[in-house]
């Protein structure tokens, strides 16, 4: 880990046109501060990695509703109705990924991987336009490995180290996202002395910054 | 007993105990409450729980995979995103019961966008009827008199040939290789109701009164 960020810090590393990667399912989990602070900063372009579309008034859903977004990437977008609206004007791309799917490449990126073979989305919308792959009789999927400049990690419990461990159900992508990108930034519910090392589950290697302020408990 | 809770109450027969078991949104949800006391079933939520328990008003740290508030049982685990599709694309989910726009007499199964109107996305869907060992549709048989169960799917895949068993609150119906067995039929339809609205060609054989209805 680098460091502790302020809110004022975290801005000046933001820029136009970047992929950002955001954990936390139907906004559980999700970092709120550090969208509210990539609103504030008021970047365009936006790549946006996230399990959903969020809400109008939460999660990356803000972002949409901002209209920052240029192109999401998530697997379910029916919360959050600006999605659908902004995609069918053409004014948003959206590609939507299994679940499943999609956190296997964002895992296969973090470890050094091209991509994932799967069986999901055999015969349907999904498979257009990628390699079908035959190992011993079976098909599968060829999807590609997905990166991103910056992860936004939420849910966590940190330590003076770096060190994470999740909040009950708001693990889900975080640890994942914490893996694949350049910049990774964690905006934890609060930060104790040292996390018994059996219990750590993002390691402080991959966090960069911690956010701290108002935005912990 | 509601529709809804025919097609749930019935579903509850299909599982074993110790099963690992997914439930999808909305009536598939209802299957839980009418697990018999005698099994334990253990129910995983894909966002990541492993021992998903009832709902919980104002929780919020806890979610489940409608992101409504949630508990998790004695015994539980909260796990990541890549360990809950483990358990599904690995094939150690032993039920996922899901809701559909069209299901068809090969087992393939439309749930996820109807284009140029609604595309709410797949979420875990697709994953789960790929991955579980046997695939349970929960769903009226018909929409507004429309039959739901189809010779082929027209709308976009889910998923081609995974469905196992169908449950409406008219009928149950199981996928095999030669096409769609009518096995049981709710004593408030005639035989005669249930073909004129399904729009499959069902093979009917030996058919038994719904099990698990309270008349």
């Amino acid at each position: 880990m680098r460091g502790i960020i302020s809110g004022d810090k975290f801005k000046t590393l933001l820029k136009d046109g970047m992929s950002i990667m955001v954990g936390g399912f139907l906004t559980n989990g999700t970092p709120e501060g550090l969208i509210d602070l990539v609103v504030e900063a008021n970047i365009k372009d936006l790549t946006i990695i996230c399990n959903d579309g969020g809400y109008p008034d939460k999660g990356v859903g803000k972002l949409v509703v901002n209209k920052q977004v240029k192109k999401l990437i998530a697997s379910h977008i029916g919360t959050n109705p600006m999605v659908g609206t902004l995609m069918s004007e053409g004014k948003l791309e959206v590609e939507l990924s299994p679940q499943g799917t999609l956190a296997e490449r964002i895992r296969a990126y973090g470890a050094g991987l091209g991509g994932v073979l799967t069986p999901t989305g055999l015969d349907t919308l999904v498979q257009e336009g990628k390699e079908i792959i035959t190992i011993k009789d079976k098909k599968y999927i060829l999807e590609e490995a997905l990166g991103a400049d910056l992860a936004l990690v939420g849910g966590a419990i940190a330590d003076n180290y770096g060190n994470l461990k999740y909040n009950k159900t708001m693990r889900n992508f975080n640890p994942i996202i914490a893996t694949a990108c350049e910049l990774v930034v964690c905006e934890p519910r609060k930060i104790i002395d040292e996390i018994n090392p059996e219990n750590v589950i993002t390691p402080h290697p991959f966090v960069d910054y911690l956010l701290v302020g108002e935005y912990n408990d | 007993m509601t529709d809804k809770e025919i097609i749930a109450s019935r579903i509850a027969l299909e599982l074993n105990d110790g099963d690992l078991v997914n439930l999808g949104i909305g009536i598939p949800t209802l299957v839980a409450n009418y697990v018999p006391k005698e099994k334990t079933v253990t129910f995983q939520a894909e966002n990541g729980i492993i021992g998903l328990g009832g709902y919980v008003e104002g929780e919020n740290e806890i979610v489940n995979a409608g992101g409504m508030g949630a508990s998790i049982l004695e015994g539980g685990a909260f796990i990541d995103t890549i360990t809950s599709f483990t358990f599904i694309r690995g094939g150690h989910i032993a039920v996922t019961v899901l809701g559909a726009l069209e299901v068809d007499q090969e087992g393939s199964l439309a749930s996820w966008i109807i284009p140029g109107k609604k595309v709410p996305g797949m979420g875990g869907a697709m994953d789960l009827v790929t991955g579980a060992k046997k695939v349970i549709i929960a769903t009226r048989h018909t929409n507004r008199g429309v039959p739901k169960i189809l010779k082929k799917c027209r709308l976009p895949l889910t998923a081609a040939h995974q469905v196992n068993l169908i449950v409406t609150e008219m009928a149950v119906m199981k996928v095999e290789e030669d096409g769609l067995h009518l096995l049981e039929i709710h004593p408030s339809y005639t035989l005669d109701e249930i073909v004129k609205a399904t729009e499959a060609e069902l093979i009917i054989n030996d058919v038994l009164p719904m099990k698990g209805v309270n008349l």
